[in-house]
């Protein structure tokens, strides 16, 4: 196998899942930080963004592309309400028992989807799509588009959390919250942004994960596994290191082939998420571990 | 419906009850007891019931085994299995918050989902392994639904003085005090970490042997037998609603959920066929918002746990039942 071949054919598409497991563990990794425990309905929450998406296209009939802002919008509406409804109330209880109803969570968000859009799978145009050929290189318009929407979404994220007010006062919840609520940070507020955000980049992975494979009521709690694997090897609370624990599990999972049967390659995710908390918990960027 | 189709489904209901109760005994151990996150019960059943399968089978070419043995051998061999999964796991996962317990849960139930689809040399892959010897199974069909119940029952009920027992022991005290200050018990000399592989692996081990009550009782069984994400979720309303740490309320809690949960199958099977698919996932919906609402309104359970020094289980209180760090 030459060069071309490894990289047309594994390094790309590693690099398009990855994109798209890294805008799903960087809300991971935030709200893991923020407030401290693991959303289990993280991955539903992005197959509600993606079928949101198809609800745009089929009936107003935009292009996919135009759907994505309705999709974010929409979703980190809901993530903040269903965070007001289920998880407010929660807050002073143990955290593992907010964990127990993101699950709860995770199986009413799929039961939604597949209640109002079925269990068909979807896609958001039909046709197949060639490749365009850049120097030996065959990238598909929709594999570009995704890896801009990740470099664009965290860019902007990264300047939010660390030149804006609100985003340093995220951070401060983060690193200290008692210090931080002491200091007279606005706990709720900064609660909902951290939804907004996290739930918007949930649509965001949902939506290029269904723009460049298809739209299924499953994808989402597939994708939970990579997105968690990705936020701790990256670090929790690290948003760069979301990104790249991303990157390395999306093209870990597409090289996986090539050694493993291609039945396991879900399996990658897991093995990576074990080998991390057995020999770093912190993660390759030092985040926290709770 | 005539009395005997009656009396046929209300046995089919009980054993289904009892092996759910089973499930629920050992998530009691798990969180219950030690305050551990297992969101994979799923894969620790499916690793009982296929277990079981191979060892009790007669002998057949197209896979691994079957080794023809008695079923109580099949039994204890999917109980083993079934720890010797979860060891690895709580090794690695148990020395952090239970947060991380439940993602690897979530990955080790989703790798024996992949196992059991491809390796047909051990599973028999999509087609599943049949011919399960069922204890009493040769005699007739109601009689034979009736010794089931009556074996299942006295395995429930060994489990559940076996686990009664070990809670108001020094053991379960000391599982309780480590799950509501981990510092303090370290503190007292308790080794944290293997006290909660310990009360892992024995939760893991009821549900493996959970699984391998199912499928001696089906006569078979495929990896479509159960929906992982359904059948976990089933055993933890049951658990929180019944009541965490307490072992009577998670056998109450799987009577009422499961009578609640096949009525509504027979409600949304009345229904004509164009709802009938839409009517499954609006069950599925709801039982998710009776877990939001038990936690908001009722989240110590029907029967909260039974404080200290209730050894009888005769005061209780509804003081902070359900509450673990």
């Amino acid at each position: 196998m030459d060069l071309f071949e490894l990289l047309n054919f594994y390094v790309i598409p590693g690099i398009v899942l990855g994109s798209i497991y890294a805008l799903g563990a960087v809300g991971i990794t935030l709200i893991f930080a923020i407030l401290r425990y693991a959303h289990l309905a993280h991955g539903d929450l992005a197959t509600f963004g993606a079928f949101v998406a198809l609800a745009c296209v089929t009936g107003v009939g935009v292009p996919p592309l135009a759907a994505l802002p309705v999709a974010i919008l929409v979703t980190a509406a809901v993530a903040v309400g269903i965070d007001k409804v289920f998880y407010e109330h929660l807050r002073e209880r143990p955290k593992i028992v907010t964990v127990m109803a993101s699950l709860g969570i995770a199986l009413m968000l799929r039961s939604v989807v597949q209640v109002v859009w079925g269990v068909d799978t979807e896609t958001y145009s039909r046709g197949i799509v060639r490749p365009e050929d850049y120097f030996g290189l065959r990238i598909r318009d929709r594999e570009l588009y995704t890896v801009a929407a990740l470099i664009f979404l965290v860019g902007g994220l990264q300047l939010f959390l660390t030149r804006s007010k609100w985003g340093k006062a995220m951070r401060a919840m983060s690193d200290n919250p008692n210090l931080a609520l002491l200091s007279g940070i606005d706990n709720k507020k900064v609660v909902m942004l951290t939804w907004v955000i996290a739930g918007g980049l949930c649509a965001a992975s949902g939506f290029f994960l269904g723009y460049n494979t298809e739209i299924k009521s499953m994808m989402g709690w597939h994708m939970l596994l990579p997105m968690f694997a990705a936020a701790i090897l990256g670090g929790v609370g690290r948003v760069e290191g979301a990104v790249l624990g991303g990157l390395i599990v999306g093209i870990a999972e597409e090289l996986s082939v090539l050694v493993i049967p291609s039945e396991y390659k879900a399996a990658m995710a897991f093995a990576i998420l074990l080998f991390m908390l057995l020999v770093r918990p912190t993660g390759l960027l030092k985040g926290k571990v709770l | 419906m005539e009395l005997l189709g009656l009396v046929n489904y209300a046995l089919f209901t009980a054993i289904f009850i009892a092996i759910y109760a089973l499930l629920a005994l050992g998530l009691n151990i798990q969180w219950g007891f030690a305050g551990l996150f297992n969101a994979g019960i799923a894969g620790f059943f499916a690793v009982g019931a296929y277990t079981s399968a191979v060892l009790s089978t007669p002998a057949d070419d197209g896979r691994l085994g079957g080794f023809d043995l008695h079923f109580v051998i099949g039994w204890i061999g999917a109980m083993l299995a079934a720890a010797l999964v979860a060891w690895p796991i709580g090794k690695i996962c148990l020395r952090f918050r239970s947060d991380y317990l439940a993602i690897a849960s979530i990955g080790v139930a989703e790798i024996i989902r992949l196992v059991i689809k491809s390796e047909e040399v051990l599973t028999n892959g999509a087609r599943g392994i049949n011919g399960i010897p069922r204890p009493a199974g040769d005699i007739g069909y109601t009689e034979s639904q009736i010794a089931y119940l009556v074996i299942v029952l006295a395995v429930l009920i060994v489990a559940y003085v076996l686990v009664e027992r070990q809670f108001n022991a020094p053991w379960g005290r000391m599982m309780r005090a480590i799950r509501d200050n981990e510092h303090a018990a370290k503190a007292m000399g308790k080794d944290v970490e293997f006290r909660r592989l310990e009360a892992f692996i024995f939760g893991a081990a009821l549900m493996g042997l959970g699984g391998a009550l199912f499928a001696h009782f089906n006569r078979s069984i495929t990896p479509e037998a159960i929906d992982p994400m359904v059948a976990t979720f089933l055993v933890w309303i049951m658990l929180i609603l019944g009541g965490s740490g307490n072992n009577r309320g998670a056998i109450l809690g799987a009577a009422v959920v499961w009578i609640i949960w096949s009525v509504s199958e027979i409600a949304t099977d009345r229904l004509p066929h164009e709802y009938a698919i839409q009517a499954k996932y609006i069950r599925l919906f709801l039982i998710g918002l009776m877990l939001q609402l038990v936690l908001r309104f009722r989240p110590e359970g029907l029967l909260p746990e039974p404080l200290r020094g209730d050894l009888r289980g005769s005061r209780r209180t509804t003081k902070s039942g359900a509450d673990h760090t």
